[in-house]
């Protein structure tokens, strides 16, 4: 569904990614793990515009998307959850809800995908007339995810959704993920809780400085003795 | 001074005020989003006040009208002057688009003065709006009444569209995070184009009723005006909407009540602002509204 090939990414002289594919199928949940970086945030900007690519391709069903603006992207339904929630804290709930559906214009639609988001988080509801910025860390991280949610999503990626939450949190947030792939959705994961990301995956990468050194079915690298030892923190 | 006397005195400080707020509006929309001073805006004021001089004694079209175009073309100058002069810039360094904001003023006011002439022009105010009514012995212009009035409409007009419309939305989210905003599928350049037609049209409205007030039109007149309603926004917090519309009516009415109640200071009216501006700096730099504001990184 979405390809990535050879895959690029320079900052200055620094080549923070040095060739890499990806592929994620269609209603799957992909994961990338790896150090602090390793180029995780990388791929998932490059993917969506947001640095430029050195090199490297990015398709969608067969269509070309590496040379689109942002905003197209995001109209093809590639939809990105940015690393440290990043919700418009001067806006209400409800604003950063609409404004998540800004590409679409069929208000019927964007009113029941809002019912959605309100029922799968209450917290939301009860607050949509607050200012995001007072919120606590794990109800951003639900208006991040919701606000995604607006965009009707074909390819939902998430840049660390787990990253500063509190261990119970962190628990919930996997088990929305989990209840998105249930809906169907297709989800690239990128993660620094290797474990709890492998556990959820069906295919997993594993990145270092900038390249692709393993790869597999999530269980797979759960097993893995390599994975073991630099990500899960388990000895030989 | 009678009672009678402060009356006249404080509507002639309101009507000031609030063409220094429409003024005021247009900066701190500006710098909210682009975190630019815009040195040319009050530049865009002088042109607003122009081209309407120009469609008033050239066309035959109601002058009501005229006021209606000339301020809907001069929001699109100044949509066109952020094209040219400040996109090209916006990967830059900031002080490198300031530069280009002093130059464009620059480039402004020497092109009035080289197409409208550097003699002062009289504005062609409509005779309606050049009477004088009598209220209980204090007698007033009718501008002093209009142009309050249509400050308030604009502002209520502003107001809905800020809060209410997804585009106004947009133009929020774009001041707090740019690249969150593009994640939304948020056009940025229409946005930006959008903020500069708002502020460029309300400081040409501001120009025009200006002209009706004080009807010498220069092609410098918008300097004092423009460096004013700058410190107007600064007063009430740059980057906040409401501040401006409140530090512009600090700044007139100040400055009217002052030459009343102080004639012997009438030649420092001026000194007041940057007097007013040297004091918010000091005890309160964030203005009445603002924020604190954390760099972008």
């Amino acid at each position: 569904m979405l390809e990535v090939s050879n895959l690029h990414v320079r900052y200055g002289g620094i080549n923070a990614l040095r060739g890499i594919n990806i592929s994620i199928e269609e209603n799957k949940i992909v994961t990338l793990i790896g150090a602090n970086g390793a180029g995780k945030s990388s791929t998932l900007r490059a993917i969506m515009g947001l640095v430029d690519k050195a090199e490297g391709k990015v398709e969608y069903n067969g269509e070309d998307l590496t040379n689109l603006h942002t905003k197209d992207i995001v109209k093809k339904g590639i939809v990105m959850v940015p690393e440290g929630r990043r919700v418009f804290e001067n806006l209400t709930v409800e604003e950063n809800l609409i404004l998540g559906a800004y590409t679409r214009t069929d208000q019927k639609g964007i009113k029941e995908d809002m019912d959605k988001v309100y029922d799968m988080f209450p917290r939301l509801k009860e607050r949509n007339w607050q200012k995001a910025g007072t919120l606590s860390g794990g109800e951003q991280q639900m208006l991040a995810v919701g606000r995604a949610l607006m965009v009707r999503p074909k390819v939902l990626m998430m840049d660390e959704p787990s990253l500063g939450l509190a261990p119970l949190l962190v628990k919930d947030i996997f088990e929305i993920i989990r209840m998105l792939h249930q809906q169907g959705n297709t989800i690239l994961l990128v993660e620094q809780n290797a474990k709890k990301a492998l556990e959820v995956a069906d295919y997993a990468y594993v990145l270092e400085t900038g390249e692709l050194v393993l790869e597999g079915p999530g269980e797979d690298l759960l097993e893995d003795e390599k994975v073991k030892e630099a990500y899960l923190g388990e000895a030989r | 001074m009678g009672n009678l006397n402060f009356l006249q005195h404080l509507a002639n400080g309101i009507s000031l005020g609030s063409l220094y707020a429409l003024i005021a509006i247009g900066y701190t929309m500006v710098y909210g989003i682009l975190r630019l001073i815009n040195f040319a805006h009050g530049d865009i004021f002088m042109l607003g006040a122009y081209i309407t001089y120009y469609g008033i004694l050239f066309t035959s079209i109601p002058w009501w009208l005229v006021f209606i175009f000339a301020s809907i073309f001069t929001g699109f100058i100044g949509l066109l002057l952020e094209k040219i002069a400040y996109r090209p810039l916006r990967e830059s360094p900031r002080i490198t688009i300031l530069i280009s904001a002093i130059g464009a003023s620059f480039f402004l006011q020497n092109f009035g003065i080289v197409v409208f002439g550097g003699r002062p022009k009289a504005f062609p105010v409509p005779n309606i709006l050049n009477k004088v009514i009598r209220l209980g012995g204090v007698s007033v212009g009718i501008v002093t009444f209009v142009i309050p009035t249509v400050t308030i409409i604009l502002l209520l007009g502003l107001t809905y569209f800020i809060t209410k419309t997804k585009t106004g939305m947009a133009m929020r989210a774009l001041s707090k995070d740019y690249e969150t905003a593009s994640l939304m599928g948020i056009d940025i350049n229409r946005i930006i184009s959008i903020t500069f037609f708002i502020g460029s049209f309300l400081a040409a409205v501001g120009g025009v009723m200006w002209g009706t007030k004080y009807p010498q039109l220069m092609p410098l007149m918008g300097v004092m005006p423009g460096l004013k309603c700058f410190i107007a926004a600064v007063i009430g917090g740059i980057g906040n909407i409401t501040g401006a519309v409140i530090g512009g009516f600090i700044l007139g009415l100040g400055e009217i009540l002052l030459i009343a109640f102080l004639p012997n200071l009438t030649g420092y009216r001026d000194a007041f602002a940057f007097v007013l501006l040297i004091i918010i700096l000091l005890v309160k730099p964030t203005g009445l509204m603002g924020e604190k504001i954390t760099e972008k990184v």
